[in-house]
């Protein structure tokens, strides 16, 4: 089975870094946690660039490190790309000298990524010539991502690719890493504290606290877990569906998962392609007659299926059955015990607002 | 202005000896200061401190220590006899030893300046673009810290051309072996040869002066 095997333990500032992961070879995985929560060390641990003494690293298969058998690869050995939190490109070359920095350490044979392809991927052809100094904040970390996929790495890795970047050139960047992990097949684990980038992106979810991998697992029956609010105040699911028809009228399209649809505004793509849709727990109320009278669009038949809490005493957190997907509804206390709330009960999902991640 | 046959003879074995102990100095001061600038190994600072001595040593006990060491009972001077070299001192192989030693800080602490101030980032980008250990010292570190390099072969040029105590001591004043410009001067005025010692002590200002300024202009043309 492709996955990815890790163990690390090292000492941090304030607490020990010890974790014990199982995440999958392929597709994106996020490991998520506040800053300073060790998030940065076990990415550094995965690279080599810290050096965990009993660390085991196994990578589809391959065994990258393993303190009990005294191997380390270090990490120029080690087929990995790695994007940092600032671009760090080499201030002594130009954009094209950057990319072939990697690429040229390449044996041609190994070459699974194609000059063009990379270039193309990350929009960077006009940049080729110009001096690293000249690039904005969102240019220079494409082309750093260019650099890192040039290596034809068999693991991504990146840092918080976007912290350090301006909203606007966030939103440039985002679709490129969107087209990265659906063009290419190669593992990314990726470094956030930003629960709308983790929503958009992974399809894996790594929880890190006080160095420790507080949950780990796909990333929707992570969010939907109501004993551990991941996104805390933000809480709530994430799902992929397809589009199912548009309504030009109204500029909204459908999306349908198995079990139900959905209205979402307008989607772009055409029938048929892939979108994933957010929807927060605090726009989710519920009802147990269906109602008519209402401006609500989305209403879903659903079962109630755990109760948790809430992030404030006066909140619990509801996590339902509606149509095989989990979704989340954040209620008062008081209406939990107005409507005698239980597992198992029959209710009905009033979904005030989705949005469409991609 | 005329320059005594003598006086060309001291010029052309300074320049000889500057040049010389440049390069040497390149390569023993760049793994130093590399060595210094990644190290966490507590010998860091006692290391710095004793390549940093000649800066605050009088050039005279740093001569005399050599002249010892180097000398027929001294422990270098018996390797050297060993190997078949004979002994050093007053001789031009044992001013380039003395030079060498007594201009390291002025190479040594401009280079490691630089590679600490290139810092981890670009290293651990390397390195994850493949780039073995010594891969990463030439293609990374080196060219991001040429303004460092220049600074110190043109210092360390410069104080080899402009030392006098040292090559006093461990050289002595044989002519075209081992007496350098400023011995030369130093025997003008002895002998009260004003006019001459004039000649050759303005030569050295202006040199040292454009030798500076140039440094500083390029200096300031690579940090823009």
């Amino acid at each position: 089975m492709s996955a990815i095997h890790a163990r690390f333990r090292l000492p941090l500032a304030d607490f020990q870094l010890d974790v014990d992961l199982n995440v999958p070879g392929r597709g994106v995985t996020a490991l998520f946690g506040h800053s300073g929560s060790g998030k940065t060390t076990l990415l550094r641990c995965l690279a080599g660039l810290e050096r965990a003494p009993d660390g085991l690293l196994q990578v589809n298969g391959e065994t990258w490190q393993d303190g009990g058998r005294g191997i380390f690869l270090p990490t120029h050995a080690r087929p990995l790309g790695y994007v940092f939190q600032e671009a760090s490109l080499f201030a002594h070359l130009s954009v094209r000298r950057n990319l072939e920095y990697g690429w040229r350490r390449i044996p041609a044979g190994q070459r699974k990524v194609d000059w063009d392809q990379a270039v193309s991927l990350l929009g960077i052809e006009p940049l080729l010539t110009r001096s690293v100094s000249r690039l904005s904040g969102g240019e220079r970390q494409r082309v750093a991502i260019a650099r890192a996929l040039l290596t034809s790495p068999k693991l991504l890795l990146m840092d918080e690719p976007l912290a350090s970047l301006d909203p606007s050139s966030k939103a440039e960047i985002l679709p490129y890493l969107e087209r990265l992990h659906r063009e290419l097949s190669i593992p990314l684990i990726y470094v956030s504290h930003s629960p709308d980038e983790v929503a958009r992106l992974a399809d894996y979810l790594v929880l890190i606290r006080n160095g420790r991998a507080a949950a780990a697992g796909p990333l929707l029956e992570t969010l939907a877990r109501v004993d551990l609010p991941v996104f805390g105040d933000d809480a709530g699911i994430v799902f992929d569906t397809l589009v199912a028809e548009h309504d030009t009228n109204y500029h909204l399209s459908r999306v349908e998962f198995p079990g139900g649809g959905i209205w979402v505004r307008d989607a772009n793509d055409p029938v048929g392609s892939p979108a994933r849709v957010r929807i927060l727990a605090r726009d989710v109320s519920l009802t147990l007659e269906r109602q008519h009278d209402t401006s609500i669009l989305n209403i879903l038949p659903a079962t109630v299926l755990e109760i948790g809490d809430g992030a404030h005493p006066s909140q619990a957190l509801v996590k339902l059955d509606a149509g095989g997907v989990p979704l989340l509804s954040r209620l008062t206390r008081r209406s939990l015990d107005a409507l005698k709330l239980a597992p198992g009960l029959a209710v009905w999902a009033q979904i005030k607002a989705v949005a469409l991640l991609r | 202005m005329m320059l005594t046959e003598g006086d060309l003879s001291a010029i052309a074995l300074t320049l000889k000896l500057a040049s010389i102990t440049t390069v040497l100095l390149m390569l023993v001061g760049t793994p130093i200061a590399w060595w210094l600038a990644r190290t966490r190994c507590w010998l860091k600072e006692p290391v710095g401190a004793l390549v940093a001595l000649p800066l605050v040593l009088p050039p005279t006990v740093l001569g005399f220590y050599l002249l010892v060491a180097l000398g027929p009972h001294g422990p270098i001077g018996h390797l050297t006899q060993v190997l078949g070299l004979g002994v050093l001192p007053f001789t031009f192989a044992g001013l380039v030893v003395g030079s060498v030693l007594y201009s390291l800080p002025f190479v040594v602490q401009p280079v490691q300046n630089a590679f600490e101030a290139i810092g981890e980032r670009p290293l651990e980008a390397a390195a994850t673009l493949r780039a073995g250990p010594l891969d990463c010292f030439f293609s990374v570190a080196v060219p991001l810290a040429w303004p460092g390099f220049l600074s110190a072969a043109v210092l360390g040029f410069s104080h080899t051309v402009g030392e006098f105590g040292m090559v006093l001591m461990i050289g002595g004043n044989i002519p075209g072996a081992t007496k350098v410009l400023s011995v030369a001067i130093y025997d003008h005025v002895e002998g009260l040869e004003y006019g001459q010692a004039h000649d050759l002590a303005a030569g050295m200002l202006v040199f040292s002066f454009l030798v500076l300024l140039a440094l500083y202009l390029v200096r300031k043309h690579a940090r823009s």
